[in-house]
């Protein structure tokens, strides 16, 4: 069975380029606007979309995303409306794959059998699932195999050469390559040894190996493209509409097009980057 | 939810996946799993060491002063007789204090913090991190860490860190750095997660030292296991100092550690009566209360699965409660199972009862209680009048009051 993550990874690849992989948080500032953001993600050159679902406590994020979190709750976000989100999104694109990335909290309470059926109907691809490792995979992880939607891991730094089977074991879609030992947003760790940590991955998975935490500008999403099949980038892109947010969370200019023209450039990067390698 | 069949033995969880039954587990970024196993393999090895044993002991006995003492309080159950007269009941159960305020630091929260550091030490940590929230975990944190030679980071909500000024300048003396966390209401919710974010950037050489008996396995054991010393000297000084086993204990329930440490050694002991006191607040009504147990469902929170006061799209509520140390909105995961398998009572006490109790036990004791105590005094104001004269409550004191005195002028109305 193969889901529109791994049709897009396969073309990309056979494209011979990395995939733009953009995250965003649904319901920041509030539902409108955040949908306004998720259908100009493709247009502007993303390749994937990862869609945040906001959590009152995301113990993994930094200041950037713990914000918008809280903007889009405080807009009214729901889980429930994130899925209508995305299946408004599916209307009108049957191509761009949705990764739902969030904690298990909100799915835990809105049941986790009903939970993959909503998310099947709305269009959903994949999910990341923060708090929920290896060790808790009868929880949501195998349900959701079994569903037909991917469950891509994460995997770390402090994730060696023992433990990365048991990560890889019921992973699908892709691998996502945490750049360093944090919280999101935080500065991108040394290249060389992302590059070679994506080769270590490489050594025991087939899987595409995308990577994230720190990428910022599009100079770096070619660099992290280099090597790897995926560049995630998130912070930068909240950030740009956290910068056209006035101090009552009005908008002071439009944040989809804030967030478009970021978006264009990280996708020269990475559109650039197998050029660079070859070089 | 069906009621899981009622166990041989209330004593033997977790499981080997770190479950109380359907709570607790290890729900934590991948980027921290490899510490929480390793943390396990090391738990292991040390629970069964005699040296390890030893030298705890050595520490618990000279430097915390323990054991503490079972005291009979004697004002407090003569008062509470005079109340069963006038209600022409004509009786009142003897109330016994464990008293944990006397130990070193003032609290239990020393017993858990020795046997970490300890732990912190064989691994070879370099660093400690803590969540507080009324400070005590913060300050035997702080202090085992200068013991110790670490240096220590407490993340403290920004709300109490104004509310138990007292404890953050001792912290500052003892050399920690206390860390002001603004996130939410400013409370221990948000400091644990601050925490959590510190240990998934610095895991090389930090040591998170969680206060409570919650978090990823294996914190919820081995904080049982630290804190048990307390519920296993009470039970053998009761039965020293009486010939018998307590009727009723009673203990408040944040977190839950100082209540699991008294209960856990008596699970099995069908004859006792146990009950946890949840923080109510100002009712369980509304939202201003912490009574997880009574007024939450079952989620999942800073690593485990245990009751949550949230709300129906599972976003977690801050809660509230006069007492800085139950002002949490959820509970160790082998409480919610305790309250599941229906061996533990757990009922709300408010804060109005918890200050009534407060002055009570200072004005008839002579002791001032920590304002989480006080909540277990109130449950037993509330019930002993109504027991028998031969009968037995022991209450666990987990710690002195002198950080509250702030919080309780300010809400009768006078100035320090």
């Amino acid at each position: 069975m193969t889901t529109r993550i791994d049709r897009r990874m396969a073309k990309l690849k056979a494209e011979g380029r990395p995939a733009l992989v953009t995250y965003f948080m649904s319901g920041d500032p509030d539902y409108d606007i955040a949908l306004s953001i998720m259908k100009a993600l493709p247009k502007a050159g993303a390749d994937i979309i990862e869609m945040g679902m906001p959590f009152s406590d995301p113990m993994a994020d930094g200041p950037a995303i713990q914000a918008a979190g809280l903007r889009a709750l405080k807009g009214g976000q729901t889980l429930v409306k994130t899925l209508k989100m995305a299946s408004e999104f599916r209307a009108a694109d049957d191509e761009t794959p949705i990764v739902l990335m969030g904690y298990y909290n909100p799915i835990y309470i809105h049941g986790v059998d009903r939970f993959l059926t909503d998310a099947l109907a709305s269009g959903i691809d994949g999910l990341i699932v923060v708090d929920l490792p290896p060790e808790m995979d009868e929880e949501l992880c195998i349900p959701a195999l079994k569903a037909g939607i991917n469950f891509i891991r994460l995997a770390t730094p402090t994730t060696d050469d023992k433990r990365l089977p048991k990560v890889l074991q019921n992973t699908s879609g892709f691998v996502y390559y945490v750049s360093m030992t944090g919280i999101t947003g935080s500065a991108l760790a040394d290249t060389g040894k992302v590059a070679a940590a994506v080769r270590r991955i490489k050594g025991h998975t087939d899987l595409p190996v995308c990577v994230g935490f720190g990428v910022k500008t599009a100079e770096q999403a070619r660099i992290i493209g280099a090597s790897a099949d995926g560049v995630v980038v998130g912070t930068a892109i909240v950030n740009a509409v956290a910068n056209v947010l006035g101090p009552k969370g009005e908008k002071t200019a439009d944040p989809a097009e804030a967030v478009a023209t970021l978006v264009s450039g990280l996708s020269q990067g990475v559109r650039a980057a197998r050029l660079a390698a070859a070089e | 939810m069906n009621k899981p069949a009622i166990p041989n033995s209330f004593r033997t969880g977790p499981d080997e996946q770190g479950m109380f039954g359907i709570f607790g587990g290890r729900f934590v970024a991948e980027t921290l799993m490899p510490l929480i196993l390793d943390l396990e393999r090391h738990w292991n090895e040390v629970k069964d060491d005699p040296d390890f044993k030893a030298e705890l002991t050595d520490l618990s006995t000279h430097y915390a002063g323990r054991p503490s003492k079972l005291y009979f309080a004697e004002g407090l159950t003569r008062h509470l007789r005079e109340v069963s007269s006038a209600k022409g009941l004509g009786g009142g159960a003897k109330v016994y204090f464990k008293r944990e305020d006397l130990n070193h630091t003032g609290s239990h929260k020393i017993n858990n913090c020795l046997g970490q550091i300890l732990l912190a030490k064989r691994m070879g940590k370099k660093r400690i991190i803590a969540e507080t929230g009324a400070g005590q975990h913060g300050v035997a944190s702080a202090t085992v860490a200068a013991r110790f030679g670490f240096p220590c980071v407490v993340y403290m909500g920004a709300t109490d860190v104004a509310r138990q000024s007292p404890n953050v300048f001792r912290m500052k003396l003892l050399g920690a750095e206390v860390r002001p966390v603004t996130a939410g209401h400013g409370t221990l919710k948000d400091a644990m997660n601050e925490a959590l974010r510190d240990w998934v950037t610095n895991v090389e050489d930090t040591y998170y030292l969680i206060g409570t008996a919650a978090g990823p396995h294996p914190y919820p054991e081995l904080v049982r296991d630290f804190q048990s010393v307390i519920g296993i000297e009470a039970r053998a000084q009761i039965l020293e100092q009486e010939g018998r086993l307590p009727d009723t204990i009673i203990a408040a329930v944040g977190g839950g550690s100082n209540a699991i440490g008294l209960f856990h050694p008596f699970l099995d002991d069908r004859s006792v009566k146990i009950i946890g006191i949840e923080a109510g607040g100002r009712g369980l009504d509304g939202i201003e209360h912490c009574a997880s147990m009574n007024a939450g469902a079952p989620g999942v929170l800073h690593g485990n699965r245990t009751y949550l006061l949230q709300n129906a799209d599972g976003q977690i509520m801050d809660g509230h409660s006069i007492s800085a140390g139950l002002d949490y909105p959820g509970v160790g995961p082998e409480h919610s199972w305790l309250r599941d398998s229906g061996r533990v009572d757990y009922v709300p006490i408010l804060d109005d009862e918890a200050l009534e109790a407060f002055q009570l036990t200072t004005r008839v004791e002579g002791i001032i209680p920590a304002l989480e105590s006080a909540h277990a005094i109130a449950h037993a104001v509330k019930i002993v009048p109504a027991m028998d004269k031969d009968q037995i409550v022991i209450v666990n004191l987990s710690g002195r009051g002198d950080k509250d005195v702030h919080t309780v002028a300010n809400m009768l109305g006078m100035e320090i």
